[in-house]
């Protein structure tokens, strides 16, 4: 029973009022942005980490995560009434959400997608709470060399699911690691691709690096063609689905919730695939697979728990391994290092409040969320006729501001407008940059594991392919490369990227 | 039909690949390489500038033999206000203080839009910088000036 006793812990970190009050401010806020279309997660927790900053480390990882798993929450309620995904992971429910919002089953459609959300969420912290710790255990025992087979696995994996050309993901990827080399190298105190000034001496800040590429970027991508925003906005009657409806959902649930959990381990991913993969399975298995896209609750059921399970089990490379899925949780590793924790498989026991502190949090998140927003519909969609010329000016206010407050210097303003040129730039050659942000943060531990494993093995690089475990790592994730350039499911990914 | 033209993404990508992976290594060289069982500074780096080399070479070749989509259209308006504004924000900041650059940053960026109009940039300009004192300065503690050293302050 030391699950219980974990949990117990959970439960005294995560219900001082202090937390509770950072959690239900973490959830609304990502609420917020989720509804609010043209502005993601990443960028967001990359605006409000040096707000974070000042907070004690437990507090502050609550109030991210529930920015995170709330915007995945948002985004749904706008595709359901609106028809504007709030979020990526949210485009799929639209297809059936909106037309069952059309056909005046708004409210059903939002308590359907509040429903399979709390459900999902419940299951994957379970999952979370079940699966972190063992796994744990074992990523202690692993050397540097299994680490380092851990990070190119986490890497490639990162580049099959990118969007676009898999050559271009992984050049995406070795400009992440080098770029993650500038500063002083920690072995030789040599200053490495500082061009001489003295600001890069501690390279280059990964929430500049994000601002940039995912805020800024992002702002000028929309800008591109801003749309007409005047829509109509569905009615939303009584919240209560039908039986029919209880019992169409329960199915849907169940499988969008297994879908969610097990994709959203996968790097690279998060929620999105698994929203995705959820929605195209349930419309093959479905017995009511002509309704999809007009209108069918199992099209918003599964999509939507898939989401919610995947944003919770993302955490769990990211708590275990100290290896980030997507580049939220790349941002959350961020946030660790900086408030003075070192990621990786020790946190669980040598920061015990802190592991099962987030754990049971996310529960309550999920509560809140369920509990808060379904009341709080009417907010969100005079929310989301917020024109877009009055959005993007604020954003950028709010990203300069952060972004200088982070050291008080003007040099990382300034940088910033150079990733916004940089991840536009890469944006317009189909280049994500996702997998560049995580090698830029696995760029320094991945060179320290490297070194670390050849020294151990007195200069063998065979090390990786002897030790079982590390060739494992390595073998799955060239197993991965060649599946996904393979012709036949080649043309496979494309499509599913396409949809 | 020339590469560039037929597959302009591989094409340009390629090059950037090869441009700051050769980069990388003309640097590298500066450093240490050092032994395998002892890694110079240059060693990782080392390896990483030619792997990126040798992506963006296979790139750069594969625009010769496939075709691929065109770039598209690019925000070159929203693109230089969003990166002025950001460098003007910055340059004008501890200078003027936040009841100039703020306003400047929102305008200036605010140009970008198709549907700009003075009335509804002002009054957010207005609004924002409002917000931003009472929230960021006062509330939040962040070392900015509200009137900067430019006016004797």
């Amino acid at each position: 029973m030391e699950l219980l006793a974990n949990l117990g812990i959970g439960l005294s970190t995560s219900l001082t009022p202090l937390n509770l009050l950072y959690c239900l401010a973490g959830v609304f806020l990502g609420t917020l942005i989720g509804v609010l279309p043209g502005l993601g997660p990443t960028a967001t927790i990359a605006m409000l980490l040096p707000v974070t900053f000042t907070l004690p480390p437990v507090s502050a990882l609550i109030m991210l995560a529930g920015i995170y798993y709330g915007s995945q929450y948002g985004g749904s309620t706008t595709s359901i009434l609106v028809n504007v995904p709030g979020e990526a992971a949210s485009v799929v429910t639209a297809l059936d959400g909106y037309q069952m919002a059309r056909q005046g089953r708004a409210g059903a459609a939002l308590t359907t997608a509040a429903v399979g959300s709390f459900f999902a969420g419940t299951v994957a912290t379970i999952i979370l709470a079940l699966f972190a710790p063992p796994l744990a255990a074992v990523a202690l025992k692993f050397g540097p060399a299994e680490f380092f087979s851990l990070m190119v696995l986490g890497l490639l994996a990162s580049i099959v699911l990118a969007r676009g050309s898999l050559l271009h993901a992984a050049g995406m990827v070795v400009l992440g690691l080098l770029l993650g080399l500038v500063g002083t190298d920690v072995n030789s105190g040599i200053q490495r691709f500082t061009f001489g000034l003295l600001r890069l001496a501690d390279g280059i800040g990964f929430v500049v690096v994000a601002m940039g590429m995912f805020g800024l970027a992002e702002i000028t991508r929309n800008l591109e063609n801003e749309e007409d925003r005047s829509m109509v906005v569905n009615k939303v009657s009584s919240l209560m689905p039908t039986r029919e409806d209880w019992k169409r959902m329960i199915g849907p649930i169940l499988r969008g919730t297994g879908i969610g959990s097990a994709l959203g381990i996968l790097p690279g991913s998060g929620s999105i695939l698994g929203s995705f993969a959820a929605y195209a399975i349930e419309k093959k298995v479905s017995k009511n697979s002509k309704e999809f896209g007009r209108g069918a609750i199992e099209g918003v059921a599964a999509p939507e728990s898939a989401n919610n399970a995947g944003a919770q089990t993302s955490f769990i490379p990211m708590l275990t391994l100290g290896i980030p899925s997507n580049p939220v949780m790349a941002l959350m590793i961020g946030a660790m290092i900086i408030q003075g924790i070192q990621p990786g498989p020790s946190v669980i026991t040598e920061q015990p409040k802190l592991f099962w502190g987030i754990i049971v949090s996310m529960w309550i998140g999920n509560l809140f969320l369920v509990v808060l927003n379904l009341p709080m519909i009417g907010l969100w969609v005079r929310l989301v006729s917020v024109p877009y010329q009055l959005l993007y000016p604020a954003i950028l206010v709010f990203c300069g501001i952060g972004v200088f407050s982070l050291n008080n210097t003007e040099f990382d303003v300034y940088a910033m407008a150079f990733f916004a040129l940089v991840g536009y730039l890469f944006v317009k050659l189909d280049c994500e940059p996702a997998p560049m942000l995580l090698a830029y943060i696995l760029g320094p531990m991945m060179e320290e594991y490297m070194r670390r494993a050849l020294l151990l093995s007195r200069g063998d690089p065979t090390v990786f392919f002897t030790r079982p475990i590390s060739a494992t790592l390595l073998a799955l994730g060239a197993l991965a490369v060649i599946a996904a350039s393979l012709p036949a499911l080649h043309k496979k990914r494309e499509e599913a990227f396409r949809e | 039909m020339n590469p560039i033209a037929r597959n302009p993404k591989d094409f340009w990508t390629g090059l950037i690949y090869i441009l700051v992976g050769a980069g990388a290594l003309v640097i590298s060289r500066e450093y240490d390489m050092g032994t395998a069982v002892k890694m110079g500074p240059a060693y990782f780096p080392t390896i990483l500038s030619v792997l990126l080399v040798g992506i963006g070479i296979i790139s750069v070749l594969r625009a010769f033999i496939r075709s691929g989509s065109p770039i598209g259209v690019v925000a070159w308006k929203g693109l230089v206000l969003i990166v002025a504004s950001t460098l003007l924000f910055g340059v004008v900041l501890r200078g003027a203080g936040v009841v100039i650059a703020l306003p400047l940053l929102v305008i200036v960026s605010a140009l970008a839009s198709a549907r700009f109009s003075w009335k509804t940039a002002l009054l957010e300009a207005a609004g924002i910088t409002v917000f931003c004192i009472v929230v960021f300065l006062k509330g939040l503690g962040v070392p900015l000036p509200i009137l900067g050293s430019w006016f004797g302050n």
